[in-house]
């Protein structure tokens, strides 16, 4: 059974004009302990499906599925209270403005501290010792001083890193990393996401990265889905996606990146002719 | 036979001062002394990570800033920023920024975003003016409907081809480019990457273009300089510095820049298996 299922999944947005189909009929499987990459465009429904499942979607928003289950525990059924008690502790979420999802007027860690407040029953000077050892674990130097700085105080790649150490409070069987690294420079880039795997090494845990950075897909997924449009165009472990890549839409993707040209021009992506096929 | 660079620069540095509620504060040296020079027809790309000082370098060749100390340039004759510029030297050079929607007015219609800079620079009147954007509009893939839209009806590609065809409105010899693909999707970049390459060829244009994106610059550049702290650390030719980058910075970066390579999965997988196994 897989830690995360999802069978015909749609997500509507009330819009002026009318419901607007953000994701439409998507089936996701996770299995415990795999890095599943999400793959898309602008537009694709990447990051809306993985807000679903987290609860995380504004009240214009109407989910409906078959099947949205954790760890066989079905999420539509539950109460808010529910959902909140499992955001956070089972499975949790990062995304990519670090500096921005950080609360500007708190220590970071105070921040780290609220989460397991709120999900363990640690008491305060165990709160306290688990925060510096959580700033140790992704990697911030002198922990013990950093508790006490904001997050304007610190750098994108570090502000990255506390979120990441609020997201591993409560070492979560699942996380969802939304384009953790876009906003960071490549040489930071490659640090977060040695982080990321080896804390989901260390912990056995899932992870679900939204990237639309096909290098990103090749250099840490096991099996990617690529989406368009909402829809799932190519479900894949990683060497097959890139060898033998099933889906029109997938190859004209690839045959887009740049260190894949040959000659001087880049193929255009022609939208249509792999919907009408896919 | 050499022929005189479109652009050079000599010794180039740059100084900001930060200023302190307790009198003179500290003065940052963005820039400590380029030296650089573009062909014509040719490509330049400057790679750093933030902070390396490309966008400080970027407003000074396009004329904006002066330097601090050092000579600018254009087509072998010294150019004096602070001194004021001819309209003439001003049309020579512009730039296309990264974030199309921040760089053209909300409320300008495509077609005054287009006919403005010839309005400022050149004596073409209203007819003459109308024409030449109509022709731009064409030239880049858009259609003459677009000239009454303003730019929230367009996709972000569409949005960076107007800005690109303002650049070129005034038939410019040097382009300065942005990081100009980097808030655009694979397919949209692909799109306008090959419009540039048109235009350079059609044009006889002369870039300099700004990324962090190396996939990007080995498909575009001829030369490449990579950048660090306001300092070049290595500049050569694409091939060469691509076949052997010498500079450990440089090094570093090709290194933590993601490549799909089926080796490389190969080898990731079979770690991943042994350690778990």
């Amino acid at each position: 059974m897989p830690l995360l299922e999802i069978r015909n999944l749609t997500v509507a947005f009330d819009t002026a004009r009318g419901p607007f189909l953000a994701v439409e009929g998507l089936d996701v499987a996770v299995e415990a302990g795999e890095v599943l990459a999400i793959v898309g465009e602008s537009g694709s429904g990447k990051s809306v499906a993985m807000l679903a499942v987290m609860g995380l979607l504004p009240d214009t928003a109407t989910v409906t599925a078959d099947v949205l289950r954790f760890d066989g525990r079905d999420l539509l059924a539950m109460t808010p209270r529910e959902r909140r008690a499992l955001s956070g502790r089972e499975m949790a979420m990062i995304f990519q403005e670090p500096v921005a999802s950080l609360n500007p007027c708190f220590t970071v860690g105070f921040q780290i501290i609220e989460t397991l407040r709120r999900h363990t029953p640690l008491g305060h000077a165990q709160r306290h010792a688990r925060a510096i050892e959580l700033l140790t674990a992704v990697g911030i130097p002198e922990p013990e001083a950093r508790m006490r700085s904001f997050p304007h105080q610190m750098s994108g790649g570090q502000c990255q890193r506390v979120m990441i150490a609020i997201a591993m409070a409560c070492s979560p069987r699942l996380l969802i990393a939304d384009e953790p690294t876009t906003a960071l420079d490549v040489t930071i880039q490659k640090q977060i996401l040695d982080l990321l795997l080896d804390l989901q090494a260390q912990h056995q845990m899932a992870m679900v990265l939204i990237t639309h950075d096909m290098g990103v897909v090749a250099e840490t997924a096991d099996r990617v889905i690529v989406q368009y449009q909402g829809h799932k165009m190519e479900d894949a472990d990683v060497l097959s996606l890139f060898e033998h890549p099933r889906n029109p839409y997938t190859r004209a993707l690839l045959s887009a990146l740049p260190e894949n040209a040959t000659g001087g021009r880049l193929p255009s992506v022609d939208a249509a002719t792999w919907m009408a096929e896919g | 036979m050499t022929e005189t660079p479109v652009l050079e620069t000599r010794a180039v540095t740059r100084d900001y001062a930060t200023s302190s509620f307790f009198g003179a504060g500290k003065t940052v040296r963005a820039l400590k002394g380029i030296d650089l020079a573009v062909p014509r027809g040719k490509t330049l790309a400057v790679v750093g990570e933030s902070g390396c000082g490309k966008s400080t370098l970027a407003r000074i060749i396009t004329l904006i800033d002066a330097p601090t100390s050092g000579e600018v340039l254009i087509n072998g004759e010294q150019v004096r920023v602070d001194a004021g510029l001819t309209a003439a030297l001003r049309r020579k050079v512009q730039i296309v920024f990264q974030n199309p929607y921040g760089s053209l007015n909300p409320r300008q219609k495509i077609g005054d975003v287009l006919a403005e800079p010839l309005k400022l620079s050149t004596g073409f009147g209203p007819a003459e003016r109308r024409e030449r954007v109509m022709a731009m509009l064409t030239r880049i893939g858009l259609g003459q409907e677009h000239y009454n839209r303003y730019p929230h009806m367009f996709s972000g590609g569409q949005r960076q081809r107007i800005a690109i065809a303002r650049a070129l409105m005034v038939n410019p010899e040097l382009l300065v480019l942005d990081e100009p693909v980097s808030a655009l999707d694979l397919s949209v970049q692909a799109q306008i990457l090959n419009l540039l390459q048109d235009l350079q060829e059609e044009f006889g244009l002369t870039y300099v273009f700004i990324s962090h994106d190396l996939s990007v610059v080995r498909h575009v550049a001829d030369d490449v300089m990579v950048m660090q702290l306001g300092e070049v650390v290595e500049y050569r030719s694409r091939d060469d510095i691509f076949a052997a980058p010498e500079h450990p910075y440089t090094r570093t970066l090709f290194a933590a820049t993601p490549r799909i390579d089926a080796a490389r999965i190969r080898a990731r997988l079979a770690a991943k298996a042994a350690r778990a196994g």
